[in-house]
């Protein structure tokens, strides 16, 4: 009878709301139940304390409270804060060196003293309002992209991938320019033919010199002498042009106003003319008038700004320039190269396989001696390239062939259906890996790839080692100085630097955090 | 399996081949335009890779496809032309996650077709009302049921306004509760006259829907014939084995 009831089973009265049970959380709840809820963990948790108490209490001793303040800073402290302690004035090392009575704490004077070189290194005292202006333009561009709420992001990308570096080049490097579009074009079309005519002229007489395959050559040699002149032909009105404008008496402004005119009148044709092409000329125009306005700003048609070599630069000036150039130039890197070492093109997959492997095999220290005092042997002589552009250029290859693996790792994610459910709606293999795959992937890939960002923001200071004075670099030049001998100076200096690292890595590391919360959107539901 | 003057698929000596299994062997079928589908088989039977010949997601060795006046090839370009053309709905959904519902349907008409992204809401709004969730629009895909996915696949299928429609086991990784409704979203489409090929084990489907049931084992075609003669007289003994077990 009863094993008949328990079979057959109908709930008469739906079971009632409780209370909930104890509140575990709030800190006297967090105290109870995590850190003093059994033997072992009370012994963890004052093993903890005794470890915090051995070293964030001499840590902020040293950093605070036995410390030397610059007198400013002193006085206020002593105002408001606590009476009598520490030196008298900021400016030699005398100040840190009156300590000697009680513990030695950290020399903020001496960072005082040293501030604007850790900042712009040997910079020019006079320019280095161009220093200032280029970072206060890229917090202007950059904080406003960083933020996803704010409009206009294609305009706000545009400005600062392609036309802040333009300006800051030539805000930071200084120098102007002498033509424009039509010259640059003319003298690159006109050396390519050059060098080809060279070219077959060097296979011609090597051909006449050799037995077997001789003629062959010669016949090689001259088929590409005649297809430079061929080609020099059709090159000729682009150089008769520009001869025409250097001739004038603004070269630069000629060139500039040709370019534009013919660029846009192109941009005008190739979006549909008369019928819908307005937009893209007004769009075209606009950003010549930019162009423009950059130029006559800066003052480019006549020499722009007194140029600064870069052996100049130095302090937070060089790590942030190498850093955000690498960071920004090695996605790019990456992502083609991901996508190479997926391809089903044989080459392609080789050469990206072979890209990345040699770069990942190499140490960042050997590709920075090897741009920097290596590859001038190498160069035909009077080809000469900027040592700062050279080691720029190591590290975005080097962080690129790290960037393209955590890539691929995001792309390893992607079920085949979503490409497949893209190509079967009809879109090409580059709208889908742009608007289907790689989206996705990246989100996937987000804390690697800041990861290898943060990685690369402190490998900067590698480049000390090829006679670029980074912050690091700077800062131990710093060391030499007599003056601030002390003996915390080493100390202080090192541990100003590290807040330094600290506040951008942590600060790359919460935006992180944000953007993956944000677009992971969708995985909430 | 005639050659009829309007049919808008018609495969001939289809063969495939992975590595060395030959996974589809000398499959010949015509389907005429409005012509509604029913491929079944048991599971490896190739079923399912020959539906996704015919939009060229797989390759083949041997034979013709012809969809709409176009004839598959090497040619890449006319493989974006058939593609146009023909509508797939998968078993997994295979929705884009990182888009809304909406901007899952409007993507393939602003990228492929380039309309006007206001138009293509508008035309995308219809389709989804079509399948009964306009209400979810702005919603991810993650936050919808299986049955409201496989829907929404549905409807951004039929943006593109294919031809023809492949559906490759749309209800197979679906609750039961949900099975009805994406199959009523098929009968509805069926009785608007979209030429659909169907994989499927829905045999009800079937039998109310299909104008032509396909029988398939180890790659090739084995009996085709109406759904009434199917089910009650089926030819062949490996169809009446299967028929066997799957109606019980």
């Amino acid at each position: 009878m009863s094993e008949h009831a328990a079979s057959s089973f109908v709930r008469q009265e739906l079971v009632p709301e409780r209370a909930a049970p104890v509140n575990t959380t709030g800190f006297v709840g967090f105290l109870r139940t995590r850190l003093f809820n059994s033997p072992t963990n009370v012994l963890l948790t004052l093993a903890s304390l005794l470890l915090l108490w051995f070293t964030v209490v001499p840590a902020i001793r040293f950093l605070v409270i036995d410390a030397v303040w610059p007198p400013a800073i002193r006085s206020w402290l002593v105002d408001t804060v606590w009476r009598g302690s520490g030196g008298s004035s900021g400016t030699d090392r005398s100040a840190c060196l009156e300590t000697a009575g009680h513990a030695a704490g950290a020399c903020w004077p001496y960072v005082q003293a040293k501030f604007t070189q850790f900042i712009y290194g040997f910079y020019p005292q006079a320019e280095r309002w161009r220093v200032n202006l280029t970072f206060i333009l890229a917090a202007v561009l950059l904080l406003p992209l960083l933020i996803p709420r704010l409009p206009a992001k294609g305009i706000n990308a545009g400005l600062f991938f392609v036309a802040f570096p333009v300006v800051a080049f030539f805000l930071l490097h200084g120098g102007g320019l002498g033509g424009f579009g039509i010259s640059w074009t003319a003298s690159l079309l006109s050396g390519l033919t050059g060098s080809m005519g060279e070219a077959g002229r060097k296979l011609a007489s090597a051909g006449e010199a050799t037995e077997v395959v001789g003629p062959i050559l010669v016949l090689l040699g001259k088929l590409v002498m005649l297809l430079s002149t061929a080609v020099s032909f059709l090159v000729w009105p682009m150089t008769w042009l520009r001869d025409q404008i250097q001739a004038s008496s603004r070269p630069l402004w000629t060139d500039f106003a040709a370019s534009a005119m013919i660029v846009s009148a192109l941009v005008f044709i190739l979006n549909g003319g008369i019928r819908s092409g307005w937009r893209s000329l007004i769009a075209s125009l606009a950003v010549f008038a930019g162009i423009g306005a950059v130029i006559a700003a800066l003052g480019l048609d006549h020499g722009g700004l007194p140029v600064v070599d870069t052996r100049l630069w130095g302090g937070l000036l060089v790590t942030l320039v190498v850093s955000v150039t690498g960071i920004v130039t090695s996605m790019p890197v990456g992502i083609a190269l991901a996508l190479g070492r997926r391809s089903t093109i044989p080459l392609i997959r080789i050469f990206s396989v072979a890209f990345i492997e040699f770069w990942r095999g190499v140490p960042l220290i050997t590709v920075l001696f090897f741009a920097t005092y290596m590859l001038p042997l190498f160069l035909p002589g009077n080809f000469t390239i900027d040592g700062l552009v050279r080691v720029l250029i190591g590290i975005a290859l080097f962080a690129g062939a790290y960037n393209a693996e955590v890539v691929r790792g995001g792309l390893l994610a992607i079920p085949r259906g979503q490409a497949e459910a893209a190509s079967a709606l009809g879109l090409s293999y580059w709208k889908t890996t742009a608007l289907i795959v790689m989206p996705q992937a990246l989100r996937h890939v987000i804390p690697g790839l800041v990861n290898s960002f943060i990685a690369l923001f402190k490998d900067t200071s590698l480049v000390s080692i090829v006679a670029l004075f980074d912050l690091l670099g700077q800062l131990r030049a710093s060391f030499a100085d007599p003056v601030w001998a002390t003996p915390t100076t080493l100390f202080t200096g090192f541990a100003f630097a590290g807040m330094i690292y600290f506040v951008f890595c942590f600060g790359m590391s919460r935006y992180s955090l944000f953007v993956e919360h944000r677009l992971n959107a969708h995985r909430r539901s | 399996m005639t050659m009829t003057a309007n049919s808008i698929v018609s495969i001939a000596g289809l063969n495939k081949w992975f590595g060395d299994f030959h996974v589809l062997r000398d499959i010949n079928l015509d389907v005429g335009k409005g012509e509604r589908i029913v491929i079944c088989g048991p599971s490896g039977s190739g079923k399912s890779t020959l539906i996704r010949c015919i939009n060229a997601l797989e390759e083949f060795q041997e034979g013709r496809i012809v969809v709409d006046g176009i004839e598959l090839g090497p040619n890449l370009r006319r493989v974006d032309d058939v593609r146009r053309e023909v509508g797939m709905v998968f078993q997994s959904f295979n929705l884009f996650p990182h888009l809304t519902v909406l901007e899952n349907c409007t993507l393939a008409p602003i990228w492929v077709r380039h309309l006007a992204k206001k138009d293509a809401e508008a035309a995308a709004m219809k389709y989804l009302e079509r399948v009964k969730i306009p209400q979810q629009a702005h919603k991810f895909p993650g936050q919808l049921s299986g049955g409201q996915q496989q829907r929404v696949a549905i409807a951004r299928a039929l943006t593109m306004n294919p031809k023809v429609m492949l559906f490759d086991e749309p209800t197979s990784s679906l609750d039961p509760e949900m099975v009805k409704e994406v199959l009523d979203t098929m009968v509805d489409l069926a009785q608007e006259g979209m030429t659909m090929l169907v994989v499927t084990h829905e045999m009800g489907f079937a039998r109310e829907v299909a104008d032509r049931v396909v029988f398939m084992d180890a790659g090739q075609i084995i009996e085709a014939n109406t759904p009434a003669e199917f089910f009650a007289n089926a030819q062949h003994p490996r169809t009446r084995l299967f028929l066997s077990q799957i109606l019980r």
